[in-house]
């Protein structure tokens, strides 16, 4: 498999997607550091496909209501609330 | 506060008065859920953030009668081998003067070495809890996936993570996991362990007589010539006491370091999603819409390795790479598991170095990501098999610096490490 080709402009889409802003400086760094990042997992190529056994049960409980956190509570952090709701930026 | 920086919060919670931990203080890591005290993650972005309730975990300690003294400083969110990501500043090693204390716990490592708490609970994620107890020359136990209720603590990779005990003795740790193990209604991911005879703390009796030790060849290659000659120290030690080893082969580890990274930061990018500074955390302000505000809040409230971890996670998750990397790294995964198991067939216990180096200088790998990724190499095997470990003390390098022995147990197997590890500390 060719190696991954990672410049400024996949940076800077990544981060675009994972919602982080960078400075310029900071994509410069991370640009250099993915390159040699992933070139290291271009080892996982090596890897044979292996069974994976699912060591997994359900755990279930009745759905009955009980004792949460208040709304005030839950509340007690947000920077900005409204009428007991949390608000946030437009959406727009 | 302490001089060499171990606590973010040194606000003290009170346990009850009677209970197995009465008479000892018990240091929580920043990212365990604390009622009504802050809990931080050593980032930026959770500076202010107050737990409206507390991790199971804590339940337990104030149960069992623990006072606890403050919350210990960590890397951020538990991204990093040297606690020195810590938006709270670098931990120093009161163990080793100049050099890192390992990490993500560093803090709970550094205070109970320094003495100023009896214990600690850190988190262990990739080697999180056994490289900085084998920095600062200290006992750590990282237990079996679903040994202990992760409820309130905050999640950096699910699938890996356990909280566990830091002490100065395998006898201490013992009594501490003695606590806070066992099923947990709020974590479905706990269970209970198979039937056994006597506590945690009862199987420290440092009986080796007739243990049969596995040797992973693969977790010496490559480590530090002293780290090497101090672990084989250990190993005549433990044979002297009637123990025996054997090496095994365990080839998946060479690709283990990888594997948990891809898999770590693909968790990661997911679940630091959820800090967008609406609910908690750094605001990003109202200006714009809602993905300026989301990217703003994040870039001020993330570190450069959080950013560095979610956008790779980001990019192992995206279209057109996931197969390449977070799939073939989940065959890793069942790969290391099926080798752990056969290896454990033929022995009670495996052994290495925790680390394959000495504690690094303050400074030297916070420039060289890489490098310092490669650093966790016989610890995340570890976690990707969802098994228990152990770091004891083995003994010091010739300039003084601490070195750790890792056993590595069956799952559940958490009295056979404790066991093993209690014969030398």
């Amino acid at each position: 498999m060719s190696d991954p080709a990672v410049d400024p402009e996949e940076v800077r889409h990544v981060a675009d997607l994972a919602r982080v802003d960078l400075a310029d400086d900071e994509i410069e760094r991370f640009t250099e550091q993915f390159v040699d990042i992933l070139d290291a997992f271009e080892a996982l190529d090596d890897v044979p496909e292996t069974e994976r056994e699912a060591d997994l049960s359900n755990v279930m409980r009745p759905d009955e209501t009980r004792e949460s956190l208040s709304q005030e509570e839950a509340l007690q952090n947000a920077s900005d609330t409204e009428e007991g709701q949390f608000k946030g930026p437009k959406v727009s | 506060m302490t001089e060499y920086n171990g606590y973010v919060t040194d606000e003290t919670i009170e346990g009850a008065d009677d209970g197995p931990l009465a008479e000892k203080t018990v240091a929580v890591k920043d990212n365990i859920s604390t009622e009504g005290v802050r809990t931080t993650c050593g980032s930026a972005m959770l500076s202010d953030y107050v737990p409206p309730y507390d991790a199971t975990v804590v339940e337990r300690l104030k149960d069992a009668g623990a006072t606890i003294p403050g919350k210990t400083n960590m890397d951020e969110f538990g991204m990093g081998t040297t606690t020195e990501t810590s938006a709270f500043g670098a931990v120093e090693n009161p163990a080793a003067a100049g050099r890192v204390p390992g990490g993500s716990s560093g803090g709970s490592a550094a205070v109970v070495a320094a003495g100023d708490a009896d214990l600690a609970l850190g988190s262990d994620t990739g080697g999180s809890i056994r490289c900085p107890a084998a920095f600062c020359g200290v006992v750590g136990i990282k237990p079996t996936y679903g040994l202990v209720s992760r409820y309130g603590l905050v999640a950096y990779a699910n699938s890996l993570e356990q909280i566990g005990p830091i002490a100065p003795s395998v006898e201490g740790a013992a009594e501490l996991l003695d606590v806070i193990a066992g099923p947990d209604e709020h974590d479905a991911t706990t269970q209970e362990a198979p039937e056994a005879d006597g506590s945690y703390a009862a199987a420290a009796d440092g009986d080796v007589d007739g243990l049969s030790i596995g040797v992973p060849t693969e977790l010496l290659d490559g480590a530090d010539e002293e780290v090497v000659e101090t672990f084989w120290d250990a190993m005549d030690d433990l044979e002297a006491q009637g123990a025996s080893y054997h090496e095994v082969d365990l080839p998946s580890v060479e690709h283990a370091v990888e594997a948990y990274y891809v898999i770590a930061m693909s968790e990661a990018s997911s679940n630091l999603a959820r800090f967008d500074g609406v609910r908690y955390g750094q605001s990003g302000g109202y200006d714009g819409n809602w993905n300026e505000s989301f990217a703003n809040a994040r870039e001020e409230g993330f570190g450069e390795e959080v950013k560095r971890r979610v956008l790779l996670g980001t990019y192992a998750l995206s279209a057109g790479y996931h197969d390449k990397y977070y799939k073939k790294a989940q065959d890793a995964r069942a790969w290391v598991k099926q080798d752990f198991d056969e290896a454990l067939d033929d022995a009670d216990v495996l052994a290495s170095p925790t680390m394959p180096v000495p504690p690094m200088k303050r400074g030297e790998s916070l420039d060289d990501p890489l490098t310092m990724y490669l650093a966790d190499a016989n610890t995340t095997p570890v976690n990707l098999a969802n098994l228990p470990a152990i770091s004891v003390p083995a003994g010091e390098t010739d300039d003084g610096l601490p070195v750790g022995l890792q056993l590595v147990g069956p799952a559940f197997g958490e009295r056979e490490i404790i066991r093993a590890g209690s014969a030398l500390a």
